[in-house]
């Protein structure tokens, strides 16, 4: 492993020099909340936020991705739309990169999807560790408050300085090019450990129990009252699912030029919330009801993910929590109360 | 940019041409089909493609015909939407788009020397007929043969002239159902719902493998019915339908607890179903 420190002023214009030669993203205050942006100067970024409105997965898999061109004129003729934008994102947050190894898992598993792996292939991960969390966030008892291995370099605010962990060659490369950093050496990373520590007993939310138990207390709530008393409230919007970073359902559609000689074929974000995702042809829907739909998210991000991915759906980020209005999306409240359910019989 | 070709494209539809296409009824067409590059399609029986119309959209459909028909295959496709109707108004000698063969289909080697009970509502005939096309084709290896077969009512009965000669065969069974005959209708076959045939069907059940498909509301009646003439859950077998989007286990739509249709299925034995929280039978 290999550690750097640089100065949050010699950061400032390492960024200015990558603005000028790459396609760089990062965050940006975008009141009342921040978002993952295209930067064009680097004062636009922001890295002591709390929370991005939706994850930096939207670059690997974007709300709309064109999976095709085509032409009508009888004839199929398919232009490969299968690419990508070489680029850098700044500023992921450990619980965002956790997801992203999901996603990894999902489309990069047994079959390659293509438009993901040309994303992933060529886009660059600067993080930063999260030492202020959001008060929704219940990252730490999710095991997801630190980063994965997976990042190309890693920041920690240390003050007037950012200690960065190399992660990977292209880090090393990308150091090299634009980064006027100097070796840290054991203080630093000492210091880090130190932050790191203390920024676990800031998170105001948190999981009873082990991760690793909700499998458990799903195999034993799937009667529990709680669905139909949480579910029944749902409207089906969606929102905490368009704000998930572990959420990958889609849809693919087609459109064509008003002159119908071409078009495109496109996967949308889809969501297991919206009540028409489960129905066939002849009208009949296997998940009619807001409970159904609830629990099935649910089951999916603290079971059905962990065995057919290997890792589980919820990175305890808290955006599906703030998102609902209603108040009945939250992960960390259900897997709990089921916890305390099957405590008490 | 940086780009790849097209084949790296899990969506990439391989283009096949319509090379015949006859009305079942008012509502259903049988196209064969043949991939342009010439291969067969590989499938086994049971499984389903996605069928792509550009422009308009894609649907999932059973694999009508035997892998042992030849290279060419059949689809037989019932108009309900935008892509079933756009279907409607193709002509032979046009060109669609096609992905897969997709699912698991039938354990075909787990069938072998099994008497078969084909069990079909209506347009659930079309994923059994792949099977029952090849179970005739290589007709010695399996036991005896039963084919129940329901529809609403007569003129939605599928398949005559196949139908004919399968009855004309004495080495396999055909008993078929309406709900109900209008008045004036011709029909000589049963009259009541596809349940109502079992007291009349002999089997032994230790040697009997069911398989079911048909619209959702059927299987839960057919499955007790299966189960109390003896036949054992692992041996009742069932195609199902859900909701598709990418046939490939990514998009989330046709999946089942954790069971993705279009991978694990669409073909499940009900021993492994009834372990399924949303499945209700
Ligand atoms: C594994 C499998 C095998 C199949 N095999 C066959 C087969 O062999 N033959 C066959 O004919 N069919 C088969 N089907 C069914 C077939 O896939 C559907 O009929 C087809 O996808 C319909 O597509 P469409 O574009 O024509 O209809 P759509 O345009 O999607 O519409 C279908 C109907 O649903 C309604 N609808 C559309 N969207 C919604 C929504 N969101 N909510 C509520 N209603 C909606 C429409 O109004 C219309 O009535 C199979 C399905 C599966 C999963
Ligand atoms: S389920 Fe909610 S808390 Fe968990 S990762 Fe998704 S948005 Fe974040
Ligand atoms: S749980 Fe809340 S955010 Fe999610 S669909 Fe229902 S109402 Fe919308
Ligand atoms: S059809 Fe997309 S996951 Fe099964």
């Amino acid at each position: 492993m290999e550690f750097l420190k640089i100065s949050k002023a010699q950061f400032q214009l390492s960024v200015g020099r990558m603005i000028d030669e790459n396609f760089v993203y990062g965050v940006k205050a975008k009141s009342p909340s921040y978002e993952f942006d295209r930067l064009f100067t680097a004062d636009e970024l922001c890295l002591n936020y709390n929370i991005t409105l939706l994850s930096p997965n939207k670059y690997f898999l974007p709300p709309r991705t064109p999976l095709m061109g085509f032409k009508l004129d009888g004839k199929i003729s398919v232009d490969s739309m299968v690419g990508a934008q070489p680029g850098i994102i700044i500023g992921i947050h450990p619980y965002d990169l956790h997801a992203l190894k999901l996603l990894d898992a999902v489309f990069l598993g047994n079959l390659k999807d293509a438009y993901y792996q040309a994303r992933r292939q060529v886009i660059a991960i600067i993080g930063i560790d999260c030492l202020q969390p959001w008060q929704y966030s219940f990252a730490a008892s999710m095991g997801t408050a630190f980063p994965p291995a997976g990042f190309d370099l890693w920041l920690t605010d240390t003050g007037d300085k950012y200690l960065i962990e190399v992660g990977s060659e292209k880090g090393e490369e990308l150091c090299r090019k634009y980064l006027d950093a100097s070796e840290a050496g054991e203080i630093e990373v000492k210091q880090r450990e130190k932050l790191r520590e203390e920024s676990l007993s800031r998170y105001k939310l948190s999981l009873d129990i082990s991760p690793q138990l909700i499998p458990e207390v799903l195999n034993s709530g799937w009667n529990s009252s709680m669905w139909e008393e949480l579910g029944e409230k749902c409207f089906s919007c969606g929102s905490c699912t368009m704000v998930c970073p572990t959420c990958v359902c889609f849809d693919v559609r087609d459109t064509t030029e008003l002159n119908r000689l071409s078009g495109e074929r496109y996967r949308i974000w889809d969501s297991c919330m919206f009540d028409a995702f489960a129905t066939i042809a002849s009208g009949e829907n296997f998940r009619p009801t807001g409970t159904d739909r609830l629990r099935h998210r649910l089951y999916r991000k603290g079971k059905y993910m962990l065995q057919r991915w290997g890792r589980l759906g919820c990175v305890g980020c808290g955006r599906c929590i703030h998102a609902c209005l209603v108040d009945i999306a939250s992960p960390v409240y259900a897997y709990n109360r089921l916890a305390r359910e099957a405590r008490t019989g | 940019m940086i780009n790849k070709s097209n084949s790296e494209s899990l969506y990439f539809p391989r283009p096949t041409k319509l090379i015949d296409v006859t009305a079942l009824s008012e509502r259903e067409i049988l196209f064969r089909l043949r991939l342009e590059d010439g291969n067969a399609l590989y499938h086994i029986p049971g499984q389903f493609v996605e069928v792509s119309i550009l422009g308009t959209g894609e649907a999932p459909i059973s694999i009508a015909s035997s892998p042992t028909q030849g290279d060419a295959f059949e689809l037989a496709i019932r108009a309900v939407g935008n892509v079933t109707q756009a279907l409607h108004r193709l002509q032979p000698g046009d060109t669609i788009g096609i992905r897969g063969p997709f699912g698991n289909g039938f354990p075909v080697s787990e069938l072998k020397d099994r008497d078969l009970l084909f069990i079909a509502g209506g347009i659930g005939f079309f994923p059994l007929r792949s099977m029952i096309q090849y179970v005739l084709d290589m007709r010695p290896l399996f036991g005896k043969i039963i084919l129940l077969y329901g529809c609403r009512q007569p003129a939605e009965q599928l398949f005559h002239q196949e139908l004919k000669e399968w009855r004309e065969r004495d080495d396999v069974l055909i008993m078929d159902t309406v709900d109900r005959c209008p008045p004036e209708t011709e029909w000589e076959g049963n009259v009541g719902v596809i349940t109502t045939l079992f007291p009349g069907i002999n089997i032994l059940p230790a040697r009997t493998t069911a398989l079911v498909a048909g619209p959702p509301v059927m299987y839960r009646y057919v499955v007790a019915e299966c189960l109390k003439k003896g036949i054992a859950k692992e041996r009742i077998i069932l195609s199902l339908e859900r909701r598709m989007k990418c046939g490939i286990g990514l998009c989330g739509h046709c999946q089942i607890d954790n069971a993705y249709v279009c991978l694990d299925g669409p073909v499940f034995n009900y021993a492994k179903l009834e372990q399924l929280k949303e499945v209700e039978l």
